[in-house]
């Protein structure tokens, strides 16, 4: 298996006027060609940094980091990856296929093409036939769908999913866990997922990095026994049941139940 | 009947127009009342009755404080009773004026927006050039107005453009400040967006920091393209003009011809009231056009 991001004892070190924070400690990681890997942990123990890292949007203070065997900055500027943040962070006077085409305006796509994959990216999100709409009259769940088919229109083989569904409610998020699944069963891609969910986590990953704070460092790296197919009822089943224990375990064991 | 004039706007505009007026001819008789005396003494009328003595001081020729309907048909006869080329004509004033109003607020906006995109673009800009734009700001345009005048007029520029500048002097700053947060007011996780898109400064500009200073832009060109007006009449004042609304008020002045402050007043005031309210439109379909409709 191909390693997509490989991380060695990275560091980051903010530093603030009450002193130096540690929000990544010697973290060590490597994520697998078509691994869901997901981040879980309290704030502050560096998941969301983690992936600012990969991104570009931070820069590590030691170690080292590759993104498909380039440094996060190359991997940006060949658009290696898709970024989904914790909002939408949609463009109000833009329409959603408008929207999409942000990226693709950037990089100079030529029209028809574009046309192509605006439409192709999102079907994969059904959201075919919202093309027109304005952000402001969608849902939230569908908004972030609109922001996942964006991450997407460059055809990255890498997505970074920031707490995607965060602000929505359990019902929209359990909707789009089983079609961001679904999504990742068609591509192929390697997903980074950040969350502060446990179901969420257990139910999406292949792998699960489970992070502490203080300094932010990771824990424990489970490998999911569950399989690639997974119903939405897979949840009640003991091996997901173990896993999840485990989880929860790691995150006891950072401390993080203290605060 | 009533309770339907109460839930609407009807009935709170008409008590406070009839409350104005009342105090506005409370305080025409009170203050026209000792000139009016003076006349009687003069004309040797020793006896008058109350509706005769309050029907002539609201009917002065040169009244201290000239009632609302002597402002009104002034109003009426200059701006609908004359021809249009005519210089007794209101609307020949207040084109003359609107004009020079017009340019300075063009000039004004399009120099605002430069400065605030040179400002936040730039940190030494950012820092060394707002102290003097407010600092322009805290002198009396009253002080500037002539210098400016006389300056421009020595290298050769008269007529409309140092007027214009005079609008431009006072419409430029709310455009800067607005502007400055308009183009601040896009969230940092669309500028992280932008980032992972490795777009550039022109592209992050126009793709995302342009449209969304444009309900600032709007917000600023309201007070803009009012206190270019005011810049526009204290232009007119220094030079002794002949023609606009400052010059009417100036020569209202002159000859004591306070019927004719007031109209010229209460044009002026209207002139802003439709102008602040043509940028109001302006902006209701520009914000509708980019689908931004609430």
């Amino acid at each position: 298996m191909n390693s997509v991001v490989t991380a060695k004892n990275l560091s980051l070190t903010f530093e603030t006027n009450d002193g130096p924070v540690h929000a990544l400690s010697d973290v060590d990681l490597d994520v697998g060609e078509g691994e869901f890997v997901s981040f879980i942990g309290p704030s502050g123990c560096g998941k969301t940094t983690f992936l600012r890292v990969i991104a570009d949007l931070e820069q590590p203070t030691g170690g080292a980091i590759s993104v498909n065997g380039m440094t996060p900055a190359e991997a940006r500027r060949k658009r290696a990856y898709g970024y989904v943040f914790q909002a939408s962070a949609l463009l109000p006077w833009r329409t959603v296929e408008k929207n999409v085409a942000l990226p693709l305006e950037i990089v100079g796509m030529p029209k028809d093409e574009a046309r192509e994959r605006i439409s192709r990216t999102l079907e994969m999100v059904e959201l075919a036939g919202f093309e027109k709409k304005f952000p402001w009259q969608l849902s939230g769940g569908m908004q972030q769908r609109v922001s996942i088919a964006r991450a997407l229109a460059f055809d990255a083989q890498l997505l970074l999913m920031d707490e995607p569904f965060g602000a929505l409610d359990e019902i929209v998020r359990d909707h789009l866990n089983e079609q961001l699944l679904k999504l990742w069963n068609r591509t192929n891609m390697t997903i980074c997922f950040v969350t502060h969910s446990i179901p969420e986590a257990v139910y999406l990953s292949t792998k699960i990095v489970v992070m502490s704070p203080r300094p932010g460092r990771v824990i424990d790296i489970i490998d999911s026994p569950l399989p690639r197919e997974r119903p939405l009822d897979i949840r009640e089943t003991p091996e997901f049941l173990s896993v999840a224990h485990r989880v929860r375990e790691g995150l006891r064991a950072g401390h993080s139940y203290e605060e | 009947m009533f309770a339907r004039l109460n839930e609407g706007k009807t009935f709170p505009v008409l008590l406070i127009l009839t409350l104005l007026m009342v105090i506005w001819y409370g305080a025409a008789i009170k203050l026209n009342t000792p000139w009016q005396l003076d006349i009687y003494q003069r004309g040797d009328i020793t006896e008058w009755t109350t509706t005769q003595f309050i029907s002539d001081t609201l009917n002065q020729d040169r009244p201290v404080l000239p009632s609302a309907h002597q402002v009104f048909t002034e109003m009426w006869n200059t701006i609908v009773g004359k021809s249009i080329t005519s210089k007794r004509s209101l609307v020949f004033h207040a084109w003359i004026t609107l004009s020079a109003t017009l340019l300075g607020f063009a000039i004004g906006t399009g120099l605002g927006i430069l400065i605030a995109v040179g400002i936040i673009h730039n940190r030494a800009m950012d820092r060394s050039l707002m102290p003097w734009i407010v600092a322009s700001q805290t002198i009396p345009i009253l002080a500037v107005a002539p210098m400016i005048i006389v300056v421009l007029n020595a290298i050769g520029l008269s007529g409309l453009l140092p007027k214009a500048l005079i609008s431009t002097y006072l419409s430029f700053f709310p455009i800067v400040v607005g502007m400055v947060k308009g183009f601040r007011s896009p969230e940092q996780i669309q500028l992280d967006l932008m980032h992972t898109y490795s777009a550039g400064p022109m592209q992050t500009f126009f793709k995302l920091r342009w449209p969304s200073s444009v309900p600032y832009l709007f917000t600023s060109m309201k007070v803009a393209i009012a206190i270019a007006l005011v810049g526009a009449i204290v232009g007119e004042l220094p030079t002794g003009a002949v023609a606009g609304l400052g010059a009417r008020l100036l020569s209202g002045s002159y000859y004591g011809q306070t019927v004719q402050i007031w109209s010229a007043l209460f044009t002026a005031a209207a002139l802003a009231a439709v102008l602040v309210m043509l940028v109001g439109l302006a902006e209701k379909l520009v914000i509708k056009r980019m689908g931004m409709a609430t």
